[in-house]
């Protein structure tokens, strides 16, 4: 229970900071219309094209954008030199993980609540399928993201060029996520039955375990100075 | 002096002898296949490549976490050369697979889930090498880099199922009870070739630390002199 409220503690602090200055939410947010809209010129945005490439482009807007949150969330305690004090809180770093993963993950749910209705109403979309389940991918799929996604920011911070890094270092590790949240996205769309995606939750869910247990384990190495 | 040892150049003659040796089985002793032709030579190196790539990702993950428990450099070492050796092997496979591909089933390229793993997999070690490449203090630098070569090696099996449900199956499945089957002198061949690339592994391996080695004397010798000179 004491850890819980640790872990709370410095989220409240992070979102408290992050909402005096909304530096990376206004930019996750910008960002991630700003993919819709790309694409919205890459692919004709009228007929059916949309329903074919609609998820691709969902979660190429939700995970580009989440990079641009993550890079910061490291990177500004190194160079408010508060990372320090961080560590010096008489908790155990795993709580800061923990702590930063569900930072990120807040602030990324908050970005995908209005960017995702922004793309349906720019495309002209029908959500046809289960909300629920879409909801749920989205969940996991966010989850799975933000879990290795902080770890490797926290890894990447160490690195003068931070935000070149993380993204050459992340994407590939990251593949199963795209994969699974894209796959099943597809299929709610299209309506399928929920035991067409199980198989695809299943994944997600397994890889949110394994890259939430494994960081847990390895954080202490990555934080040493 | 910084000499290889003797047992690094016998280990560099044993393997130059078992290349040879794979060389021969593989063009001469090897029968030609009756549809592929001569392109299917290719295979022997394909997959030994394959197989060398990984195994030193498999000795990556193994020194990795030698060298978070033990903190000795040599280990640390020993992850970076051989993560080097498998991005190489890594590489050829890359190669091989679509020339090979382009003559067996006229085309370049398919998704299809060893083929794609590979290619993540290749990425994977760039990003690792990258993270080798950038400006930090040694330890600080060795440290990470085992993190994420222990989180890459991890991932990989994840990455090979979620691609494998994702693609398409238009890879031939050798051996197996599906698989077509294979020539008992192809099979030797291919056995002499894995051996060969296996020898070669370690002799790579051996070189790469002697390098090492050779880099940090030469460190310490730049220091003196600046010392020195001041």
């Amino acid at each position: 229970m004491r850890f819980l409220a640790k872990i709370a503690n410095i989220v409240w602090k992070d979102l408290v900071a992050e909402f005096r200055t909304k530096e990376m939410i206004s930019a996750m947010l910008i960002f991630s219309v700003l993919v819709i809209i790309v694409f919205a010129f890459a692919f004709d945005p009228v007929g059916e094209t949309v329903r074919a490439v609609s998820p691709g482009i969902i979660w190429v807007a939700f995970t580009f954008s989440g990079i641009l949150g993550l890079n910061r969330s490291f990177v500004n305690e190194k160079q408010n030199e508060t990372l320090l004090g961080l560590m010096l809180a008489p908790v155990d770093r795993t709580a800061i993980f923990f702590g930063k993963v569900i930072t990120n993950f807040i602030l990324m749910v908050i970005t995908e609540a209005i960017s995702l209705p922004v793309f349906f109403v720019l495309f002209d979309f029908r959500m046809e399928g289960s909300l629920l389940q879409l909801l749920l991918v989205i969940f996991l799929g966010t989850l799975g993201f933000v879990s290795i996604g902080t770890f490797l920011a926290a890894l990447s911070a160490n690195v003068r060029t931070s935000e070149i890094l993380l993204p050459i270092i992340l994407f590939p590790v990251l593949v199963p996520v795209i994969i699974g949240a894209v796959e099943s996205t597809a299929t709610i769309f299209n309506q399928g039955a929920f035991e067409q995606i199980v198989g695809w939750v299943k994944l997600l869910a397994v890889y949110d375990v394994i890259f939430l247990v494994v960081p847990f384990i390895l954080f202490d190495y990555v934080l040493e100075v | 002096m910084l000499q290889p040892s003797k047992s690094h150049q016998l280990l560099g003659w044993i393997t130059f002898v078992l290349v040879l040796v794979a060389l021969y089985m593989s063009f001469i002793y090897a029968p030609i296949e009756r549809v592929m032709g001569y392109v299917q030579k290719i295979f022997y190196f394909h997959v030994a490549s394959a197989w060398n790539a990984f195994f030193a990702f498999f000795i990556v993950f193994i020194a990795s976490i030698i060298y978070l428990i033990t903190r000795n450099m040599r280990w640390d070492t020993i992850a970076k050369v051989s993560a080097e050796i498998g991005v190489v092997f890594t590489t050829i496979v890359l190669v091989t697979g679509p020339i090979w591909g382009r003559a067996a089933w006229n085309t370049w390229w398919t998704w299809e889930p060893r083929l794609t793993t590979t290619l993540i997999l290749w990425f994977i070690y760039l990003a690792y090498v990258l993270i080798r490449a950038s400006g930090m203090e040694t330890q600080k630098k060795a440290t990470l880099a085992a993190v994420f070569g222990i989180i890459g090696f991890i991932d990989v099996p994840i990455v090979f199922f979620a691609i494998k449900w994702w693609g398409a199956k238009a890879h031939p499945l050798v051996f197996g009870e599906s698989g077509g089957g294979i020539h008992p002198q192809m099979l030797h061949a291919l056995i002499a070739s894995v051996i060969a690339f296996t020898f070669l592994y370690f002799y790579m391996l051996q070189k790469g630390i002697l390098i090492e080695q050779a880099e940090e004397r030469l460190k310490k010798i730049k220091e003196t002199l600046r010392a020195k000179s001041h």
